[in-house]
């Protein structure tokens, strides 16, 4: 489960919305190597979850709603960041919510628009706060234009993607 | 809804998807050349019409496919007078002066300007 960004959906309204959730760990080696300061509470080297990889936890939780939508046949692979702001960082300790909507849908592709909201255990009063919208285009590859072949299994939706559905209790087709 | 309003909603569209700036956005600007779209970029621009102006295009509609793998229609590089009457038959909304005088199948993506999309919108929109 090493490229699983999201945790677990907890909702999922199929060809409409999904949210997951994301907790960030000061286990997860990548921590080990990004660091902001933060000079308002004198910490020089906090670490915290690249932007990058917040968007590819919002890209999984899009990208399972639109594969979901066609029981996983369509190889749903990210084309396009749309729009992507984020306005504050997410350190461990914290709870990444990520909320997407699939705005358009046909044979070709989706485009998907969706929030994050950043929950800080210390501050557990606060709840979810917005921290940022991530808008996103997906592409169904088998129906690509330019008529490439591609493998005849589902490339994009591994092991790993239904381990999280199963455990999430989301029913999928094997 | 006028021809300039349309316009203006297309320039939206192409500023939003394309990542531009809105003077680049001229009516004889084309997609590809000058405003550097992309394949996928097209599917884009396809969902932010359908949202910004209501209404619903099917899947070639806009942007046709098929026609350059088509052997009937390109040989040797160039679209054949077939492919060239399919086009226009499939393409209302396009202008195809200037790709007639040199027909090179790599010049294809020069016939997407800003003016055959608001050409597009307004027939759909039935705007003179």
């Amino acid at each position: 489960m090493r490229w699983m960004w999201i945790d677990r959906v907890i909702e999922l309204q199929p060809r409409l919305k999904m949210v997951a959730v994301k907790n960030v760990s000061l286990a997860e080696d990548h921590l080990h190597d990004h660091f902001a300061s933060d000079a308002i509470h004198g910490l020089t080297a906090l670490p915290i979850m690249p932007a990058s990889l917040i968007l590819e936890g919002m890209a999984q939780t899009a990208g399972i709603l639109v594969g979901h939508a066609e029981s996983f046949r369509e190889k749903v692979i990210l084309a396009k960041i749309s729009k992507a702001e984020l306005t504050a960082d997410a350190t461990p300790g914290t709870t990444l919510r990520y909320t997407a909507f699939i705005e358009r849908m046909d044979n070709l592709g989706a485009s998907t628009r969706g929030t994050v909201d950043l929950f800080d255990h210390a501050h557990p009063d606060r709840g979810y706060c917005p921290i940022g919208i991530i808008d996103l285009l997906f592409s169904h590859l088998d129906q690509n234009m330019s008529g490439a072949a591609f493998p005849e299994h589902n490339f994009v939706f591994g092991d790993a993607f239904k381990t999280l559905l199963r455990t999430s209790g989301i029913a999928i087709a094997e | 809804m006028t021809r300039d309003d349309i316009f203006g909603k297309v320039r939206d569209v192409l500023v939003d998807a394309l990542a531009v700036d809105d003077d680049e956005v001229t009516p004889t600007a084309s997609l590809v050349g000058d405003l550097g779209a992309e394949s996928i970029d097209f599917l884009d621009i396809v969902f932010k019409l359908e949202q910004s102006f209501g209404i619903k295009i099917a899947q070639g509609e806009l942007f046709p496919e098929g026609v350059a793998q088509d052997p009937k229609f390109v040989q040797n590089g160039k679209v054949t007078p077939e492919g060239l009457t399919a086009l226009k038959a499939r393409m209302p909304h396009v202008d195809f002066t200037a790709f007639e005088k040199d027909p090179q199948v790599s010049r294809v993506g020069g016939i997407f300007t800003v003016d055959a999309l608001v050409n597009f919108v307004a027939k759909k929109l039935n705007v003179a």
